[in-house]
Formats: structure tokens, C-alpha cells, sequence
């Protein structure tokens, strides 16, 4: 394995693995605050098409973005009036506006359909992004070093500022957090909008950046992998790092085992069935599940309010 | 044939005027519906989009007569039996079930409708009102892989498909077999991605294809972004089901076009007129139902020479790639010097030939 081909995979990885890291960060950030929001996949749609839009009529990718986590958060304020002030079951709710944020984003993408816009690749010189060893620092698009600066604030967010105490605080004791005078219901709103903006970049991930193109679906699925990611993670950030490299890893060791054909390395990749690879980011998160709970609180069990509506006494 | 007597006359008449809302939907039912179930988004912009054109065909040419529904995003799965039920009960009398994981789904729900008859795209099994229509699309690929095995400077190609079913399996060989006669030492890497529309996939798989030293890929998976993926690195690919040259003007070298249109207004034409007979219809460059788009201008004129010598050799009939000898992945004479596969070979074929390396 040369140098160059280990290089080009590590960027394919990386490509493969920054949505879904994207939205995994934005999920763990709303779950920590007590709510499960399983609407990943329609808000990444709604970011796909918004982040799209906005760089086709704008012709500038950074307002594209803007544009995209307006339309993932935008999309989430729906969810959150919906658990947060009619007290709507989350689970059902989320599930809603995964199908509610496809059904949008393919109607809002009609006129879009068949239409390119330049790609969001590297802002470095070609010498440098081009270049088949200095791409592996130098030839992502801004929005790979954007996921990997969130990961450590994220993490310093929630464990070193007040904010993220309180954020903490909320889901894992929401009456008492609400006894001392903190607004629940106005921090889980943030921590809702907060990750539906980032879906929709991770969504605007796909649409400007892997294929610069709007098609319906074109997230096939991966919202449905940030959420296992997050449950992987054990909603720890680093872990949500690892983790969804390490998922990452998995979708490019199936294409790598199929393509690379008879007589090469590894051939016992060769024998596994695809569907193994497919469903391997899923059962890895059940082992980490059962590995979790068997291990009992190791500091990565679920934030104890998660999924419970909030109905304060007073 | 039903007489008219006065007791049934009657009965009639005592029906009609209790079930008046029946009669509002007969009237709407003047026009003869005609459902399509079809595979991905219409936005596909490749095998759903080139799909959608035909049943646009004949809204244009028979739209007085013939109303027609379609249902997107169908999967091929078992949830496919009740829409396609659905369909038959909101009174179609034809259906095309627009891929070839429809098959046996197609053929249950026609057993329950045998007055609906049924036209199942890429299939080999047929009832007394469900026909299969096919193209030769391995025609294209034959094209392709001319193009590609004269054009590619590593003989590395890259073959990027959705499942291991005969049309993809067609597909592959006629493309690979046809590279061979370029550059004899040409080898195809082989993905097979598990679906027909998933555009991260495509891309990362196209990706590995070219990271492994592939330096033109074809995609036969239905949306645009192997091409990007392919116009963002300076190599070449082909369009798949459509012209896909708007998103990667300069990798875009041409596409197999898929036109559906005569055959569905055909027989669109034939449920009016009840002529409709359950048929197998296999139809390529000859029929006009396989068209190339136009060579991009990296195309140099000896390739284009090559690549139109063997559409005209489709079109009179003088050349069929599938001819033998081809030896299949392991060496094993599949097909003697000079016979030519059989129309029923082609359409059961599951082995690749030699030259393909593939997971499978």
C-alpha cells in the first residue's frame, strides 16, 4: 500500500465520515439537554437543499452554509413547539420530521433538480490541496476542519463554561435545574436549534461539497447513523470523534474490499457479504449499548431526563 | 358479451340510482388510467427521470384518452405489493413496474387483478397479462467500453453498479469485453454498492475506484455524482439512463439514454384499442429505445470512429459483443468461437467474464 493511496483513502474516510459527525455533534448537544429529536435525516435534508439554494442564488458557499444551518434549525424550531410547548411524544414527533423534512426539502428542490453549483473544496492553493501528500492537511473543504474545531469546543463547552452546566443540568434534572430558577424549556430550545444547524451543514456536506448537486434522498440514511453514533458515543464527545471515524472507517472498508478485487491484500475481506458492512455501524451500537449498561454507570449512560417531557408542578 | 333483457335492465337502473357516487367515478374513468411504480425519485436524473419521459410520451400522445398515475421511491422489497395493489385498485388497467426487483411483487398482485394487465421492466417471468419489456442496454455499455479500452492510459476501468442482477451483470461484461478488444490486457474493478440511489456512496465508491488506480469509471447506479466526483479529479465516466453532461461537462464523455417513450405509448395504444398481449420485448439501438448522447470533444475522432463503428454495427445487425469465445473469471470457455449468446442466456446471466475483478 503506497503512501498516495493510504493518503487518498484517509480522504475519502474523512469525506465519508464529516456529515455524520457533523450531525452527530448537533444530536449530542440536543440529547445532553433531555431530548431525543429524531428528525436527523429531514433536517440534513433541509440543510442539503437550503445550503444549496442559498449558494445558487448567491454564488458564495460561506452564505450557503449560513443558509444551511438556518434551514436544519429552522426545521428543528418545528419539532421543538411541538415536545417543548404542546409536550408532544419526542419520539414520534422526531420520526415526523424525518419524513416531514424529506417531503419539504424534495418539494422546496423541484426547481433545483439538474442544477450544479461550484463545489465547497479546499480555500488552499492548488499547490497544496492538489498535491497528492500535502492533501491529507490541505485539501478538505472548510467545513472538515470546521467539524473537527467543533469536536474539542463542544467538549470544553460541556465539561469547563457555566452554559454547559446548566445545559447538563437540564438533562439530567430538569425540575431541579427548574427549582433554581433556569429556564428548561428556553435551553432546550438552544440545544434543538443548536443541533439542527449543525444537520443541516452536516446535510449541506453532501449537497455542496462530496457532489455539488441537489437530488431527493441524497442523504440516503446517514441521519439515521448520527443518531446510533450518538448512543456508540456513549454521548460523549471524544468517543462521537472515534466513533464516527471509526464508522467512517467501516463504509470505506466495504467499497475498498469490493473494489479491490482477487489476489490482493486481505482476502478474506473478500467473503464477507456487503450487507455485514451495511449493518455494521448498527450493531457496533448495540455492543456499545450492551457494553454500557453492563459495565453500569461508567459516566456514559444517557442523560437521565432524555425523552421525558418537561411538565414543571408549578 | 352481456344481453340485455328487462330484468336485467332493471337491476341496473335500481343500481345506478342507489350508487350515484359510483357513477361520478365511472365518468372520471372514461379515460383509461395507466400507473407507473417507479424506483427512485424522478429527480434522479437517470433511470427514474428517463422512466418519467416515457410516461410523459404518452400523456403527449394519447393524453385525451389515457389519464396515467406514478408512484416514486418504491422499494423493492415486499412493501412494493400494496402499491402496486394500490394502483390496480384505483382502476389502472396497465402497470409498468419500473425495475427489475418488482418481479415477483408484480406477479402476485396480478394474480389478484386478471383483468389489469401488467408490464414488468428488465424481468423474465411472464403471466397471461404480465408482459416484460427490456432494453439492450448492454449495447451502450458495448459503446463504452470501446471508448473506455482505447481511451484509458492505466487499462485500469472502474465499474461502478447496484446489485448483481442480470442487467448489471450484462452490463459489465459487454463493457469489459468490448475494452478488451481496445487494450487486450484491460481489467474492470468491479463495486457493486448495494443500491440504485445513494449519492455519498457513489461518490466514496467512485473514490476507492480511482484511489485504486482506475482512471475512467462508469456508473451504473442512477445518480450524477460519480461524475462530480470524476470531474472534481480531471478523469472520465459516462452518464447512466440520461444525459448527464450538465453536471460534469468536462468527465461527461457520453451516456446511454434510455428512451422509453414509443414503447410505453405503443402500448399505451394497444390497452385502448384491447389488442394487449402478454409480450417479450427486448429492444436496443436497433428500435431506437438505446441512443448514445453526444461524444464530448475529449473524445478524439479515431475513438468516435470506433465507438459509432459499433452502434452502426448494432443497428444492421453486424455485430453482437457477446460473441463468442468469452471466457468467464476463471478461465472456463463460457461461450465457443464464433456462436452468439442467446437471448435467454443474456437475460439469466449471473457470471462476469475475465478481465472483471470483483467481490463477487
Amino acid at each position: 500500500m503506497s503512501p498516495e493511496f493510504a493518503i487518498a483513502s484517509i480522504v475519502t474516510i474523512i469525506g465519508l465520515t464529516t456529515p455524520i459527525l457533523l450531525a452527530g455533534l448537533g444530536e449530542l448537544i440536543t440529547e445532553k439537554s433531555g431530548v431525543l429529536n429524531l428528525g436527523v435525516e429531514g433536517m440534513m435534508l433541509m440543510g442539503a437543499i437550503c445550503g444549496f439554494a442559498a449558494t445558487a442564488a448567491t454564488f458564495n458557499p460561506w452564505l450557503g452554509v449560513i443558509g444551511a444551518a438556518a434551514g436544519g434549525a429552522l426545521s428543528s424550531m418545528l419539532f421543538a413547539v411541538l415536545v417543548l410547548q404542546l409536550n408532544s411524544n419526542q419520539v414520534a414527533t422526531g420520526l415526523a420530521l424525518s419524513i416531514f423534512g424529506t417531503g419539504l426539502s424534495s418539494l422546496i428542490g423541484q426547481s433545483f433538480t439538474g442544477r450544479i453549483v461550484p463545489q465547497f473544496g479546499s480555500i488552499f492553493p492548488d499547490i497544496l490541496a492538489k498535491d497528492p501528500i500535502w492533501k491529507l492537511l490541505f485539501g478538505y473543504s472548510p467545513l472538515v476542519y470546521f467539524a473537527l474545531i467543533m469536536v474539542p469546543l463542544t467538549a470544553w463547552f460541556l465539561k469547563s463554561t457555566r452554559a454547559g452546566l446548566i445545559l447538563r443540568a437540564v438533562g439530567e434534572n430538569d425540575h431541579s435545574a427548574h427549582s433554581i430558577g433556569y429556564s428548561v424549556i428556553g435551553v432546550r430550545y438552544a440545544a434543538i436549534a443548536f443541533g439542527g444547524a449543525l444537520a443541516g451543514i452536516g446535510g449541506a456536506y453532501f449537497s455542496m461539497v462530496i457532489t455539488p448537486m441537489w437530488a431527493e434522498k441524497m442523504t440516503a440514511g446517514r441521519g439515521w447513523i448520527a443518531l446510533a453514533l450518538v448512543v456508540f458515543a456513549g454521548w460523549r464527545t471524544g468517543r462521537l470523534l472515534v466513533g464516527a471515524y471509526f464508522f467512517g472507517f467501516l463504509m470505506w472498508l466495504e467499497l475498498f474490499a469490493k473494489a479491490n478485487g482477487f489476489g490482493d491484500s486481505l482476502p478474506i475481506l473478500q467473503e464477507i457479504p456487503s450487507q455485514f458492512w451495511a449493518a455494521m455501524p448498527y450493531v457496533m451500537t448495540i455492543v456499545a449499548l450492551t457494553l454500557i449498561s453492563s459495565r453500569g454507570n461508567v459516566g456514559a449512560s444517557a442523560p437521565a431526563c432524555l425523552g421525558k417531557p418537561f411538565l414543571p408542578s408549578t | 358479451m352481456t344481453t340485455l333483457n328487462r330484468r336485467s335492465l332493471m337491476k341496473a337502473v335500481g343500481a345506478a340510482a342507489t350508487l350515484s357516487l359510483v357513477g361520478t367515478a365511472a365518468r372520471a374513468e372514461d379515460k383509461v388510467k395507466i400507473g407507473f411504480i417507479f424506483l427512485g425519485p424522478i429527480g434522479d436524473y437517470g433511470w427514474t427521470w428517463a422512466h418519467n419521459k416515457g410516461r410523459e410520451a404518452i400523456d403527449a400522445a394519447l393524453g385525451d384518452k389515457v389519464e396515467t398515475l406514478y408512484v416514486e421511491n418504491v422499494a423493492e422489497d415486499a412493501s412494493a405489493i400494496p402499491v402496486i395493489r394500490d394502483l390496480a385498485q384505483q382502476g389502472c388497467k396497465l402497470i409498468f413496474t419500473c425495475s427489475y426487483g418488482y418481479m415477483d411483487q408484480t406477479l402476485e398482485v396480478a394474480k389478484e387483478f386478471p383483468d389489469v394487465k401488467f408490464e414488468h421492466c428488465t424481468g423474465f417471468k411472464r403471466a397471461d397479462n404480465v408482459a416484460t419489456y427490456n432494453s439492450k442496454f448492454h449495447e451502450g455499455r458495448a459503446v463504452l467500453g470501446t471508448i473506455a479500452g482505447k481511451m484509458s492510459k492505466s487499462g485500469t476501468l472502474g465499474y461502478l453498479g447496484s446489485y448483481k442482477v442480470p442487467e448489471v451483470v450484462l452490463g459489465v461484461n459487454a463493457f469489459t469485453l468490448a475494452a478488451q478488444k481496445q487494450n487486450p490486457a484491460a481489467t474492470v474493478k468491479l463495486v457493486l454498492i448495494d443500491s440504485w440511489f445513494d449519492p455519498p456512496k457513489e461518490a466514496a465508491a467512485t473514490d476507492t475506484l480511482v484511489n485504486l488506480g482506475c482512471d475512467i469509471v462508469t456508473t451504473h447506479t442512477d445518480s450524477p455524482g460519480p461524475l462530480q466526483i470524476l470531474e472534481q479529479k480531471g478523469l472520465y465516466g459516462f452518464g447512466q439512463g440520461a444525459d448527464m453532461s450538465a453536471f460534469a461537462p468536462t468527465a461527461h464523455l457520453t451516456a446511454i439514454e434510455d428512451i422509453w417513450g414509443p414503447y410505453y405509448v405503443q402500448r399505451a395504444q394497444a390497452i385502448v384499442d384491447g389488442t394487449w398481449t402478454s409480450t417479450d420485448t427486448w429492444d436496443g439501438m436497433k428500435e431506437g429505445t438505446v441512443v448514445m448522447a453526444p461524444y464530448n470533444a475529449a473524445v478524439p475522432a479515431d475513438v468516435v470512429a470506433l465507438a459509432d463503428a459499433v452502434q452502426a454495427g448494432y443497428k444492421d445487425g453486424s455485430y453482437d459483443i457477446f460473441t463468442g469465445p468469452i471466457f468467464d473469471q476463471d478461465g472456463v470457455e463460457k461461450v465457443k468461437a464464433g456462436e452468439i449468446m442467446t437471448l435467454e442466456q443474456l437475460a439469466t446471466i449471473d457470471w462476469f467474464v475475465k478481465g472483471v475483478e470483483s467481490a463477487s
